[in-house]
């Protein structure tokens, strides 16, 4: 347990130091969006919400793919005679859901600034968002421990991942669409499956990574 | 057995009786063809992964060489299962009125044929991460974490999202692929469950097949 807190302190030390690559994302979530500024203007909350998630989708492989790729073959090595397999990989998922849920409330926030705002149940619709953000980042999070593995980039990443995930994302539009109308109500079943699969995907992270890190 | 199994299936299926239903008609016997194409999809993945994870166990190349021959007979069956249904949605659900092509966007948002794209993408993407890689241990090793993973993953595609999205396709409530007590009649049960079996007979075999190729290769090449 203390292993992991370092680990993630260690991870956020070394975010503070190296800001540039915090502001990148938010860059590229600001310039997605001002894309889409210019291209529609105030769309349906249909639209709304799909374009929503598709840029979140896009931060998230971004955000997370370097989670990975910044570790050094040395640096891997040094983890590799300190820690267990499975702190370090927990303490890689909760950094990176943690990142991911701070980078969708931002984008969150640039999106009611700039498309409007056509959610009805606010409170519900940000919980949504954080639990969309951290689920996409934990799928994320693996797929970027393989793809670094394999030493690709964040292409491959995308690729391998893509398939995976459309189940949840899915999942998350209808879960979300609810949040639109007045007339609907949150059906609770989804939110129960979406966490299952979060569950999911930490115990095969669990199991599988150690197989990753040897080498 | 698989030849006598297949040949029955075809002389059976295209000969013997079927239950008239409205609609489907005679078409009702590329069941015996579309259906166990899925099934066999399935069965060759989950033989598949299951050779992936007693390669994580025991790191002996021959299984690694396995999982990834079942997935491309997988595939390939999955590709078969796209062309019966097809064929098969062409006469059933495609509307008469307006061209094949322009009703195909409709028919392809069907969450059944979305999660078969899903498989089908996930094990395109498997053969994509092991050419990509060199060194033959790293790749047997990170193909099957990847193969156990979006195995499991896959799940919720096939399992759950036909259960709530709204579809065409046959077996709607419980079971998404067919219910095989309830939907098809006593008669067109006997062949079918031979044909699913034929099928699945004749995908491992060509992947035997393909595996004792694949090892004498590679034993050519070691020497």
């Amino acid at each position: 347990m203390s292993k992991i807190y370092s680990l993630i302190k260690k991870d956020f030390l070394l975010e503070l130091r190296q800001q540039y690559s915090f502001y990148g994302l938010l860059l590229y979530g600001a310039a997605t969006l001002f894309l889409l500024f210019m291209a529609i203007e105030l769309p349906e909350a249909n639209i709304w919400n799909g374009l929503f998630w598709i840029t979140q989708l896009f931060i998230c492989i971004n955000a997370v793919a370097k989670a990975f790729l910044q570790e050094s073959r040395g640096r891997m090595l040094y983890y590799y005679t300190l820690n267990h397999p499975t702190s370090f990989i927990l303490a890689k998922l909760l950094y990176n859901g943690v990142l991911m849920m701070a980078m969708s409330a931002i984008s969150l926030l640039f999106f009611f600034l700039l498309m409007g705002n056509p959610v009805d149940k606010m409170g519900a619709f940000i919980g949504m968002v954080f639990l969309g953000g951290f689920s996409l980042s934990l799928v994320f999070g693996f797929l970027a421990a393989i793809a670094a593995r394999a030493q690709q980039n964040a292409a491959v990443m995308a690729i391998l991942g893509f398939p995976v995930i459309i189940p949840q994302v899915v999942l998350l539009m209808r879960l979300s669409s609810t949040a639109f109308s007045p007339l609907l109500n949150i059906p609770i079943p989804t939110v129960l499956l979406l966490l299952a699969l979060d569950a999911l995907v930490i115990l095969l992270a669990v199991i599988l990574f150690p197989f990753l890190w040897k080498d | 057995m698989t030849v006598c199994l297949l040949a029955y299936t075809f002389l059976a299926g295209l000969l013997g009786p079927v239950p008239r239903l409205p609609l489907l008609q005679e078409t009702i016997r590329n069941l015996y063809f579309h259906v166990c194409m899925w099934f066999a999809m399935m069965i060759l993945f989950t033989i598949s992964v299951v050779h992936s994870i007693r390669y994580l166990r025991t790191l002996q190349p021959k299984f690694d060489r396995a999982a990834r021959l079942y997935a491309g007979t997988g595939i390939l069956f999955g590709l078969l299962g796209y062309g019966t249904g097809a064929i098969w949605a062409s006469f059933t659900w495609a509307d008469p009125n307006i061209p094949l092509l322009d009703s195909f966007s409709t028919i392809a948002r069907d969450p059944k044929l979305i999660g078969a794209a899903v498989a089908l993408l996930v094990y395109a993407a498997y053969m994509v991460l092991r050419d990509s890689i060199n060194d033959i241990d790293k790749r047997a090793r990170i193909s099957a974490v990847y193969n156990v993973f979006a195995f499991v993953l896959l799940f919720p595609a096939i399992w759950i999202l036909p259960r709530i999205l709204p579809s065409l396709h046959p077996g709607n409530e419980g079971n998404p692929a067919l219910d095989v007590k309830n939907d098809i009649s006593a008669g067109m049960r006997i062949v079918f469950y031979p044909a699913v079996l034929g099928w699945t007979l004749l995908g491992v075999w060509i992947t035997q097949l393909k595996i004792r190729l694949q090892t004498l290769v590679d034993k050519k090449f070691e020497s």
